[in-house]
Formats: C-alpha cells, sequence, structure tokens
C-alpha cells in the first residue's frame, strides 16, 4: 500500500471523526447556556431579545446553526469567552507551550527509566535490582496520582521549602510567541514537581509494558535461535529482542493519550500550573462555554493527530506492512 | 574417540514443589566426523531435548542434571559461557522446525546471516555478504542478492528453510543438527529439502543429527539410527539393520505402523495406548504397559542398553533373527 | 473451576490476602457503623463550632482529645468526616462496579455469542473508549453536566453522576473478558446440544454460558471496585465530583489541600492515608483473586 494512500485514507478518517467531535461539541454548547444572557443586560424586553436572537441566527434550525459554527471553525473561530472576551481558540492556544513543556518534561522522565529499566528487569528477572524495581512499580501504580502530587508538594515545598509549589516560575517569550520555561532556572525549578508527578504514573506503566514485551520477544523460537547461532548476548538483547518489542511498546503506549491528557489536566490542577487543562476547569466553574466546547475540540484534535502518526510510525517501523518505495 | 560424545545426559524438569521429572532418563549418543545418525521418536520421547541439550540451550525452569557432553574432547558442560558460544553455531550448527519463528521477522535475511559470520570470525561487512549471497546460491535460492535484502515474511516456507540451511553452512560447522527440519513445510517440498541437507552434507563432509518422527526420511538419509521412547534410547544400530530387522518391540510396532508397509484398503497397524508423560513413567520398562512381547519382569527392572551384534536394544527380549517373531 | 473448600484453604493460607481482607472489613465495618461510633455527625449544622476549626490532632501540641484526628476549617472532626466520606467512597465504587457489570456483561454476550456485525461495532466502541480513556470521557461528561446543571442542582445529583458515568465508561473491560469466556465456550459441545434441543439465544447465554464466565467477572470486580474509588477521588478532587457538604475522600482531600500551606496538614493527610490503605487492601485482595483463580489474566506481570 503506497505511503500516499495511507496518509490520504487516515487524513479521512480524521476528518471524520473531528466532523463527530464537532457535531457532539455543537450539540453540547447548543443545549448548554444561552450566549445571549451573556451579551445583554436584564432589562432588554422580551420582544427586543427575540429580535436579537433572530439577527443572530439563533432560532435558526440546527442543522444550519451546525453549518455556520463548522463554518466558522474551520476559519479557526470557536466563539468567543464569556470571561475573557477574546476569541476562545487563542485563549486555549496561549496555554499550550505551558502544557506542552510539561508533557515534554515528564516524558523524558520516564521514557528514560522505563526504557533500560524496563529491559533490563526482563533481561535479569531474579536480580534484587529488577524485584525491587517492580515492586516499586506497584507502588507507582496504586498511588492516586494527585496524592503523589500533594505528598511532593508537601514534602519538598512546605516542609523543606526547597522547591515552588506552583506555577511556571519565571518564563521567556520566544520571538515566535512561545513562552518557555526551558531558559531560566527558576522555570526549570518550577518544571521539577509537576514533572515528577506526572512522570510518576506513566512510568510504572510504561516499565510494566516494556518488561512484559521484552520478555515475550525473549521467549521466541528466532531469539533461541539466535542463541543457538551462538551470537553475543548483547547482540540478542539489543537487536533480536528489543526491535521485536518496540512494536507493541508503540502501539499499546500510543493508545495512552487518553490517560495522559487526563493525568495532566490533574497535575495541573494541583499546581496551579497556567496550562490548557487549569485552564478547562476554571472554564467549567464559570460555565464559561465557548470555552468548554473549544476545550474539548482541541484536545479531540490532539487526540486524532497523535493517533493517527503513531500509526504513521508503527507503519514505517514494521517491515511486515512494508511500502513499496523502499528496498523490497 | 568420536567427535561428539554423550554420556548418560539427563535433562530435569520441576514437578510441583518439590520434585522433579526427567524428560531425558540417560541418553548416550556418538557422533564420528561426517557421520550421519538419526534420532527417531514421538513427540514427546525427548528428541528435541536432547538436541537443545547437546548445545546447552534447555531453558528454564528445565535443566541438565547429569550426563556429559564431550565436543572434540573437551566437556561442553563445563565450559565456561564464551567457549559455549564458541562452538554454538559455529562448529556445530542447529536447524530448527520452524522457519518462520525462526527467522527474526524484523531483519532482513542478509543481517541474519552476516551476523552469524561475523560473530565467530573477524570479517568486514562486504565480504561477509559476498559469501552469504554465494551460499543463498548453494541451497538453491534463485535471485540471492535481492533476497539478501529481504524480509522473511517475503520467502515461501520452502525458501525460508533454505535460508535457515544456508545459515547453518555459512561457519563451515563439523555438525549440524536438524531438528524435524521439514515437519513444518509443505508435503511437496519436503522431499526437495531434505535431499539438499543430504547432499549438502554429504558433499561437505558435516556430521549430521537428524531429529524426526518421519522413519521413511529416516531410511535415506543417515547411517546409523537411535530409536527414542519415554527420555531413553531403546534402540540403536546401522539404520538398514533396524529397519530391516527391528530388534525392540517398539521398532517394530513403529515400522509396522508406516503406510507404506500396509495393502490398501486394511487398517493401519497402531500401536495400542500412548507414550507415558515423563511425569507418569511405569515402573521398569517404560514400554511394557503397551508391548505384546512383556514378561513379568518388565515392569521391576529398566533394561540396559545391551550390545547385539553392531546393534543395542534396551529390552529384556528382544527381537533377534532367528528368535520368535 | 476451584471449588469453594479449595479457595477457603488458599485464602487463609496467604497472610497479604487475609490481611487485606480484614483491613477491608474493617474500613466497611466503620463506615456502617458511622451514624453511632464518630464522634460527631460533621454535616449536621449543630453539631459543629466554628471556634473548634483547624486543630492538630490530638497528640500534637494545641491538639483537643474530643477531636482525634484534628478538625478542618469549619470545625468538623476529621475522624468523623473520613467515617462519613469514607462511606460515600464505598458507595460510589461498588455502585460504579455494579452499572459497569450489569452493562459490560449483557454486551459482552450478546458481542460474543451473536457475532457479526454487533460483535465488529461493540468492539469498535469499546476499542474507542479505552483509547480516550475513562478518566478522560468522565472528566469531559461531568464537566459538561456540571456546566449545563449549575453548582447547586449538580451537588444534590453528583453521587448518581459518579455512579452511572463511571459505569458507563468502564464497561468494555467487563464486555471484553466475558466475550473472550463466550467465544470460549461456544466452542463446546453442550452449546450445540443446547440449540440442537431449540433453547433460545437469550436462554442459552443466559442459563448455560454466563454461568462459565463468572470466574474471570469474579477477578477484574475486585479490582474493578479499586479502579472506581481511585476514579471518583480524582473527580471529586477536580471539583467535579462530590460537593464540600457531602464529600468523598476525594472532596475532603480537595478541601484540605489548600490548608497544607498554612501548616494544617491534618486535613488532607488522614483522608489521604485513607484512601490509599483503602485501596491498596482492595488491590490486592483483587490480586489474590486473579492468582487463585485464573493465572492466565495476569497484566503484564511474571
Amino acid at each position: 500500500m503506497h505511503i500516499l494512500a495511507f496518509l490520504i485514507r487516515r487524513l479521512f478518517q480524521a476528518v471524520i471523526v473531528m466532523l463527530i467531535i464537532s457535531i457532539i461539541g455543537f450539540s453540547i454548547q447548543d443545549q448548554l447556556g444561552d450566549p445571549l444572557r451573556e451579551l445583554v443586560g436584564q432589562a432588554v424586553s422580551v420582544a427586543e431579545r427575540e429580535a436579537l436572537r433572530d439577527r443572530m441566527g439563533l432560532n435558526d434550525p440546527f442543522w444550519t446553526q451546525y453549518l455556520r459554527f463548522l463554518g466558522n471553525a474551520v476559519e479557526g473561530d470557536l466563539g468567543t469567552s464569556y470571561f475573557f472576551k477574546k476569541p476562545a481558540l487563542k485563549v486555549i492556544l496561549a496555554k499550550f507551550p505551558a502544557t506542552f513543556e510539561l508533557v515534554l518534561g515528564a516524558t523524558f522522565l520516564f521514557l528514560s527509566i522505563s526504557i533500560p529499566g524496563g529491559v533490563y528487569c526482563a533481561i535479569r528477572p531474579r536480580s534484587w535490582l529488577a524485584r525491587f524495581i517492580m515492586g516499586g512499580s506497584i507502588i507507582g501504580l496504586s498511588v492516586p496520582i494527585f496524592l503523589t502530587a500533594i505528598f511532593l508538594i508537601w514534602i519538598f515545598a512546605v516542609e523543606l521549602g526547597v522547591m515552588p509549589s506552583f506555577g511556571r516560575g519565571e518564563t521567556v517569550t520566544m520571538p515566535w510567541g512561545w513562552r518557555t520555561g526551558f531558559l531560566t532556572r527558576d522555570g526549570l525549578l518550577h518544571l521539577v514537581l509537576p514533572s515528577i508527578t506526572l512522570a510518576s504514573i506513566m512510568l510504572p506503566l510504561f516499565l510494566r509494558l516494556i518488561r512484559a514485551e521484552m520478555m515475550e520477544a525473549l521467549g521466541t523460537e528466532y531469539v533461541r535461535f539466535a542463541w543457538a547461532k551462538g551470537l553475543a548476548p548483547r547482540r540478542i538483547w539489543f537487536v533480536h529482542a528489543f526491535r521485536n518489542t518496540l512494536l507493541p511498546v508503540v502501539t499499546i503506549g500510543g493508545l495512552q493519550i487518553g490517560t495522559l491528557i487526563a493525568y495532566t489536566i490533574l497535575t495541573e490542577t494541583v499546581f496551579q500550573w497556567p496550562g490548557m487543562g487549569f485552564l478547562f476547569l476554571e472554564a467549567v466553574n464559570r460555565v464559561d462555554t465557548p470555552l468548554i466546547i473549544a476545550y474539548i475540540i482541541v484536545v479531540g484534535l490532539i487526540f486524532v493527530v497523535v493517533n493517527t502518526i503513531v500509526d504513521l510510525v508503527y507503519t514505517l517501523i514494521n517491515p511486515m506492512v512494508k511500502l513499496p518505495g523502499a528496498q523490497g | 574417540m568420536a567427535l561428539l560424545e554423550v554420556r548418560g545426559l539427563e535433562v530435569a524438569f520441576p514437578k510441583g514443589p518439590h520434585d522433579e521429572a526427567l524428560a531425558l532418563r540417560g541418553v548416550d549418543l556418538d557422533l564420528d566426523p561426517g557421520e550421519r545418525l538419526g534420532v527417531v521418536g514421538e513427540s514427546g520421547a525427548g528428541k528435541s531435548m536432547l538436541a537443545f541439550a547437546i548445545l546447552n540451550l534447555i531453558s528454564e525452569p528445565g535443566r541438565i542434571s547429569a550426563g556429559s557432553i564431550r565436543f572434540d574432547g573437551r566437556n561442553l558442560l563445563t565450559l565456561p559461557a564464551k567457549e559455549i558460544r564458541n562452538i554454538r553455531g559455529n562448529r556445530i550448527s542447529m536447524i530448527f522446525q520452524d522457519p518462520m519463528m525462526t527467522l527474526n521477522p524484523v531483519l532482513t535475511i542478509g543481517r541474519q546471516m552476516v551476523e552469524t559470520l561475523q560473530a565467530h570470525r573477524r570479517i568486514g561487512w562486504a565480504k561477509a555478504r559476498k559469501l552469504s549471497i554465494e551460499r543463498l546460491a548453494q541451497v538453491a535460492i534463485p535471485t540471492p542478492e535481492s533476497r539478501f535484502d529481504s524480509y522473511p515474511h517475503e520467502l515461501s516456507g520452502g525458501l525460508r528453510q533454505r535460508v535457515v540451511i544456508a545459515i547453518a553452512l555459512l561457519t563451515d560447522p563439523e555438525i549440524i543438527i536438524a531438528d524435524e527440519p521439514t515437519t513444518a513445510l509443505d508435503v511437496t517440498i519436503q522431499a526437495e529439502i531434505m535431499s539438499l541437507i543430504l547432499r549438502l552434507c554429504r558433499d561437505n563432509r558435516v556430521g549430521l543429527i537428524l531429529i524426526t518422527h518421519d522413519l521413511s526420511v529416516v531410511a535415506e538419509v543417515t547411517e546409523r539410527l537411535m530409536i527414542m521412547y519415554a527420555g531413553k534410547v531403546v534402540e540403536e544400530g546401522p539404520t538398514r539393520q533396524i529397519i530391516d530387522h527391528p530388534g525392540h518391540p517398539y521398532s517394530r510396532g513403529l515400522l509396522a505402523a508406516l503406510p507404506q508397509r500396509v495393502e490398501r484398503g486394511q487398517r493401519l497397524n497402531q500401536i495400542p495406548g500412548t507414550m507415558p508423560g515423563i511425569a507418569d513413567l511405569p515402573t521398569g520398562c517404560a514400554y511394557h504397559p503397551r508391548c505384546e512381547r512383556a514378561i513379568a519382569g518388565c515392569h521391576i527392572e529398566i533394561p540396559e542398553l545391551e550390545a547385539h551384534g553392531s546393534r543395542r536394544i534396551s529390552c529384556f527380549r528382544p527381537l533377534l533373527a532367528g528368535a520368535e517373531a | 473451576m476451584l471449588s469453594a473448600r479449595a479457595f477457603t484453604r488458599r485464602f487463609f493460607g496467604d497472610p497479604t490476602a487475609v490481611g487485606a481482607f480484614v483491613i477491608v472489613a474493617a474500613v466497611v465495618a466503620m463506615v456502617v457503623s458511622a451514624p453511632w461510633l464518630a464522634p460527631q455527625n460533621p454535616y449536621d449544622p449543630l453539631q459543629i463550632d466554628i471556634m473548634d476549626s483547624e486543630m492538630p490532632p490530638s497528640w500534637v501540641a494545641g491538639g483537643d482529645e474530643r477531636f482525634l484526628l484534628g478538625t478542618d476549617a469549619q470545625g468538623r472532626g476529621v475522624l468523623s468526616t473520613i467515617m462519613y466520606g469514607t462511606g460515600v467512597s464505598l458507595l460510589i465504587g461498588f455502585g460504579a462496579v455494579v452499572v459497569q457489570a450489569f452493562i459490560g456483561i449483557s454486551l459482552g454476550l450478546i458481542a460474543g455469542y451473536r457475532g457479526g456485525w454487533i460483535d465488529a461495532f461493540l468492539m469498535r466502541l469499546a476499542d474507542i473508549q479505552l483509547s480516550i480513556s475513562t478518566l478522560m470521557l468522565a472528566i469531559i461528561a461531568l464537566a459538561v453536566f456540571s456546566a449545563a446543571f449549575g453548582p447547586e442542582a449538580y451537588a444534590k445529583l453528583a453521587i448518581f453522576m459518579l455512579i452511572a458515568v463511571i459505569g458507563i465508561a468502564e464497561w468494555p473491560r467487563f464486555a471484553r473478558t466475558v466475550r473472550a469466556s463466550v467465544l470460549a465456550e461456544k466452542k463446546k459441545e453442550y452449546v450445540d446440544a443446547a440449540r440442537v434441543i431449540g433453547l433460545s439465544p437469550g436462554t442459552i447465554m443466559r442459563r448455560h454460558i454466563l454461568p462459565n464466565t463468572m470466574t474471570p467477572v469474579l477477578v477484574i470486580s475486585t479490582i474493578q471496585v479499586a479502579e472506581a474509588i481511585v476514579t471518583e477521588a480524582a473527580l471529586s478532587f477536580l471539583g467535579l465530583g462530590m460537593p464540600v457538604n457531602r464529600p468523598s475522600l476525594g472532596a475532603l482531600i480537595r478541601s484540605g489541600f489548600e490548608f497544607i500551606f498554612s501548616g494544617s496538614w491534618w486535613i488532607t493527610l488522614f483522608p489521604a492515608i485513607m484512601l490509599m490503605l483503602l485501596i491498596l487492601s482492595i488491590n490486592l485482595l483483587g490480586d489474590f483473586m486473579r492468582d487463585t483463580l485464573n493465572p492466565k489474566l495476569r497484566r503484564g506481570d511474571e
């Protein structure tokens, strides 16, 4: 199957999914709250209200309103936030760098520990280190993420006073508008506890996954054959077994995006990290409907994009679904 | 002294929390340079176990609990890991049963061949590639240069097994252990592959241990034959002799069960009963419950392999020429 | 299938399982007896005094022996709030699993037995739900509901919403397990025999296949209760769950969190410990069930 055909097909599927999400989003918006309430005071008469509704198109049939919504959405207009009085999409995207850097920090942390850790635990399952790591991972999985966060804050921020307990700290705004916390010591310091928190729940997940897949790979016939060929253990572990571990790990790991986004919301809440998740919860509290819908749509988009990328990566690294154009 | 000398090999598996059951119960095996030996038996008799044990590839929780394996004078069971790796895949090669499972699906054929060469001698990639392609041609793989860059799933079963055979020959081994090399293949190519193995072993003077449950194949390929039952060798000797005049009742039963031995329309001969699992072996000779020649002593003592001419048979009442049929 | 006798024998032979069970039983006993044994009813405005607010546990300086674990900002005894709050958490946990099990088992039976497009459709739906993840689904659903109903109305409905949402979000796990069992059982002879006799599919499913799928269902039920409790705690912590005046453990932790910074650590710490204890014990019990009844269900363990 040609790579272009694959991309087009996935793109098509992605568009369908986004349409469904937009319908759901719009339906919710339609039911929730009355935009008129926000725009117009109480002293306006009922007749004038109705006239205004007509003019704004709020009395049009569902599908007409939806198509209007869709048309606006495609141009990037997802409504205007009641609270901020600014375009909802802009408000959300302004918070994107914060969330992204948090996720980046956490991902770096948990990948750099879970990959070597999982591989080691598979190769030497009965060593004390492996038992210790696996035992620790059970603890990590049992502690709810927000408790980890609270605990970390209590110990390091309150009792010991060595870490900041909320916010991003000092950020630097890049020329293209991205506010980053990576370039200042203060910013990096603020990143530490939240990243550790988010990593603490993803780490055991990936650790066990990699260990299980690696153990499965190590038990296969072709690995046995590799031993029979007299290959060096290092080569057997890292070339033969590990390559085959990557495939299911990418697939299953890619499925964790939903969990990751949910945990990010929790982490941002505890640390008052000014990201999209925190914004979303504030919008819920304020019943800022356009912002709520806009967030759902943005998250839906992220979801679809990530899933498509994961599929693409899997197709590229799995020789059994080889696309012509590469060496056959 | 033989090139490969196995004495009293035992392989044990845990049975319950405090006990062990023996999958191999004291097996002896001799192989001279260039000799072709067949190992025959039902599934579970211990043939594959023997093959893996020779290369010390018994995987947990099994273990080699007794015996010695001398290759070229040295006991493989006491060698350090590095020395064993020198022998595996280098001086003793192995061919597994199912080529789809044997080759790593995410690596090209070429890489899997070159890594074998590079694991055992100092050789650059280009030279290794050249050698590999030569071997691929030797095993009659068409367009070997392009196959070199193929992935295993792009080849048919027969071609894959040829690749595995090529890999086995890459390092000019002294012995090839072939564990049911044609069982997983299409019936139509089984003969081809078998004759390929035979020809290559004869031409290169490579010793062969052919493990199979197929007696008809063994007759054509091997010079000597070992028949296994429930973890023990029950008869061994020159192939022709055993096939023409089986000495152990089990051997006779196996041969009689061959479809070729029966007229069309007649029922196939079957040995009644089934082979016991390692965990519930009867006392004495493991075959006696199914044996039509069993006598009183058969369930008390385990018969040892005794020489009868150029053969060895472990039976208290073997079928010998001149004795009753 | 393990006999009841063999099961009990294994259970009593495993100190971890027994210990975990004892803890869970003790917690349930505590919850059930709360109306009588709790030092006060913290949700009865007549029983609390704002003057008692933010007092530390009784063994710390400044503590009061009336309030063993200290008090919160309203003067409620933390021990009492925990006793009541744990009950709410448990109720939601069990309730959600009942809903999940009911939906999941039904859909799993149908998908497995019928096959065809129903099966394909249901499994696709399950896949989508699993990839979005329960927590995310719950957050979005509850966010929308709480925005729609407004805080007061939502507070009244919260407990039902939580049970419903967590229940509906997690049906795929039960459905998948049951479906796998059904597919295995479908191949067996007794199903053909029942069909030949002329029993309706519903009867076959209910009377014959269902009992054979109970073992895996039992195994995952226990772990799912712990999952549901954690999910509810997270949702309440976000403010999308139980309200402050009828809190679960998660809501208690939420309202106590800000007081960590002013030094009143006990308001959040004790509910947190209770939550952890509960989750850990139920998980250990679930592990025991899984190991005893069906080791093949291990998810990526050794």
